[in-house]
């Protein structure tokens, strides 16, 4: 059977899971809409929570990121998971006994303000379909790429599928959908890793064959990497280029980004008890790290197999006439160029002006298995599993902006007399609404979507995780003290990624503030948040008594009740 | 509840999220990122040590993090009888 059989197969069958797991869980009551009807089992919710978290830039993006980077993708590796440690410490048990719906629920609660609670529902949209447009996109891609349809097509599909079980099942049916995504882009992840580990190195174990000797007998992998890439003019693989504050920040910004990522929290509320609150954040990034360690070795295995099959093993480049299918293949899609600079016709990839190439980072995971001449069924999959990360990630984002809208706009602000069924409709209307936008986003994506993202982890770590930390653990943190720390790290963090991305994006590193890169900048910002929330709070009168007796409540874990509406 | 057991139950709460922030702190930040130079001078099997705490070893202590805190706290709750059901 063709790659292209195999792959309408596979990803024909995945979609047909996703829509009878859809009809199977329909939401009746705006708690399963919101909140999965609060009975989520942890384990469940902890595999639901890692494909929600995992998206198209987890699956497709990263690994390539890192062969290109090296030392330097660990701001990647440590920062999406690292968040995890935060939330589970900090945040998720505490949310889960204050049992609501959303974040700008807790955040206009604990600081009685309907201001704070707007400055929260506009953060919590802004960041969600900054995110949600890199998924359609995502989607796109791999339609285009392994269906042979056009980017606008996939789309298209992919928001019919996403507007199905999201619309109709809300919480509910993307809980259950997003655990068997999270099965089908594990499986997808894994297969070809530890084929291509046990072809490089003899190793089923990919977390281990990164670190062993080469089946070929030239030594250790990584040590044949650093030596490669010396010589072809790049920095060694194993020692990082960036410098060690800028790592250091981003790794920051990106770990508090995610533990203040509204659709992360969100899932910790679909759970009956504080203790499953606490255990499901551990499963969840049990999954998670099933795939965020297999990503580094994956990196290094696809940069030795690419590197040797454009350089030749020899080193004297191969030969184009004789170019394996998938360099042709991504031609087609622009995301390989080859421009025969010496006229030897002869590829040639390096950092210095020997260079002949110009590879798209995206590629590398969607065409790793085709590098390492695996059989077509496994390509298919792997198509599958990306198509599996962008909707899971995508349905998790439109629920929150649609409880943004319906929940926190609608009934708690502007129209409060509403019936439970009413705003249950507004909700499923306002999903229908957000699936369009995203779509269209998908289909004529911004120029800036790439830069935007640094947008979404910065904003929710100078807006989100000062004001929801200190809602917890500072009971004189009040209504004035939060307000004004959240515009402050909004405004900064906004209007340094804005400077440096759009006005002046040439400006170099020299010109950035202690030398942090705008993706970095979130971590600044949030520092900033909370000496003005601080600073102010304890400059001004101590919240209500009824405040400060919330906050003793939500502190201990007995008592608590279902999320609910009061 | 009496206020005093439940500052009690707090300054517990409180110490055990420093500590095991803190070494959160040191193998992800510390290990991984300020002192990558210098423990990259040690090498296991195909690692160089700052390296693999840099792209695995950090996570894996993530996970075993939280695994500890559920624990703890567990047995905190039921000390001072604030355990769900």
């Amino acid at each position: 059977m063709s790659v292209l059989a195999w792959t309408y197969l596979i990803v024909g069958a995945s979609f047909a899971l996703y829509i009878g797991i859809a009809l199977w869980a329909r939401a009746s009551h705006t708690r399963d809409f919101y909140v999965a009807g609060g009975g989520v089992s942890p384990v469940v919710n902890g595999m639901a929570t890692a494909a929600d978290w995992m998206s198209a830039a987890s699956f497709i993006s990263m690994a390539g990121l890192i062969s290109f980077m090296g030392f330097d993708g660990a701001v990647y590796l440590m920062g999406w998971t690292g968040g995890y440690v935060l939330l589970a410490l900090l945040l998720a048990p505490y949310l889960r006994k204050f049992g609501k719906f959303t974040i700008p629920d807790f955040i206009g609660d604990r600081y009685y303000s309907n201001t704070a609670r707007t400055v929260a529902v506009v953060c919590a949209i802004f960041v969600s379909f900054t995110y949600v447009a890199g998924q359609m996109r995502g989607v796109g891609i791999v339609f285009s790429r392994f269906l042979e349809v056009d980017i606008s097509t996939g789309v298209i599909v992919g928001m019919a599928i996403v507007f199905f079980y999201a619309v109709l099942g809300g919480m509910k049916g993307i809980t259950y959908t997003q655990v068997a995504q999270y099965c089908v882009l594990i499986f997808a992840y894994m297969v070809p890793a530890i084929f291509i580990s046990i072809l490089l190195t003899g190793n089923p174990i990919p977390q281990i064959g990164f670190g062993g000797e080469l089946s070929d007998g030239s030594g250790y992998l990584l040590a044949k990497l650093d030596g490669l890439s010396t010589e072809l003019g790049f920095a060694p693989y194993t020692s990082g280029q960036k410098p060690l504050i800028d790592v250091f920040c981003i790794t920051a910004a990106l770990m508090i980004g995610t533990a203040g990522l509204p659709h992360v929290i969100v899932r910790f509320f679909t759970v009956p008890k504080v203790r499953d609150a606490r255990i499901s954040a551990g499963w969840a990034l049990v999954f998670i790290a099933i795939l965020y360690t297999t990503a580094p070795a994956v990196a290094a295995f696809a940069r030795l197999n690419m590197i040797q099959t454009i350089n030749g093993t020899d080193g004297a480049g191969a030969l184009y006439a004789e170019a394996p299918d998938w360099v042709r293949n991504w031609e087609k899609t622009g995301l390989i160029k080859w421009e025969d600079k010496n006229g030897d016709g002869r590829m040639f990839y390096a950092k210095d002006d020997r260079n002949e190439m110009t590879i798209d980072r995206d590629i590398m995971v969607l065409a790793n298995p085709e590098i390492a001449k695996l059989p077509a069924w496994v390509i298919a999959l792997v198509a599958a599993g990306g198509l599996a990360a962008a909707l899971s990630t995508a349905a998790g984002l439109l629920l929150v902006i649609s409880s943004a809208i319906s929940h926190d706009l609608l009934k708690k602000m502007l129209m409060p007399g509403i019936t439970e069924k009413q705003e249950l409709f507004y909700a499923r209307i306002a999903a229908a609404f957000a699936v369009v936008i995203a779509g269209l986003l998908g289909i004529y994506p911004p120029a800036f979507v790439a830069q935007v993202v640094a947008f979404a982890f910065g904003l929710a770590a100078a807006s989100f995780f000062p004001a929801i930390f200190l809602g917890i653990f500072d009971k004189r943190a009040n209504m004035q003290g939060a307000i004004s720390g959240m515009i402050v790290g909004i405004v900064f963090t906004a209007g340094y990624i804005v400077y440096f991305k759009f006005m002046n994006p040439t400006a170099g590193a020299d010109q950035w503030f202690l030398g942090i890169s705008p993706e970095g900048i979130g971590f600044v910002g949030m520092l900033l948040n909370f000496a003005v929330t601080y600073a102010v709070s304890h400059l001004t009168a101590p919240p209500p008594e009824h405040i400060q007796h919330l906050v003793e409540e939500i502190r201990v874990p007995r008592g608590a009740g279902e999320a609910t509406h009061h | 509840m009496t206020p005093e057991k439940r500052q009690a139950y707090w300054k517990r709460n409180l110490s055990t999220l420093l500590t095991l922030l803190a070494v959160w702190f040191v193998v992800s930040f510390g290990f991984g990122i300020l002192l990558h130079g210098a423990l990259d001078k040690i090498q296991i099997g195909g690692f160089k040590l700052g390296f693999w705490f840099a792209q695995q070893g950090s996570i894996y202590v993530f996970v075993v993090l939280i695994f500890v805190y559920v624990r703890i706290m567990n047995k905190l709750d039921r000390e001072f009888d604030v355990h769900e059901d």
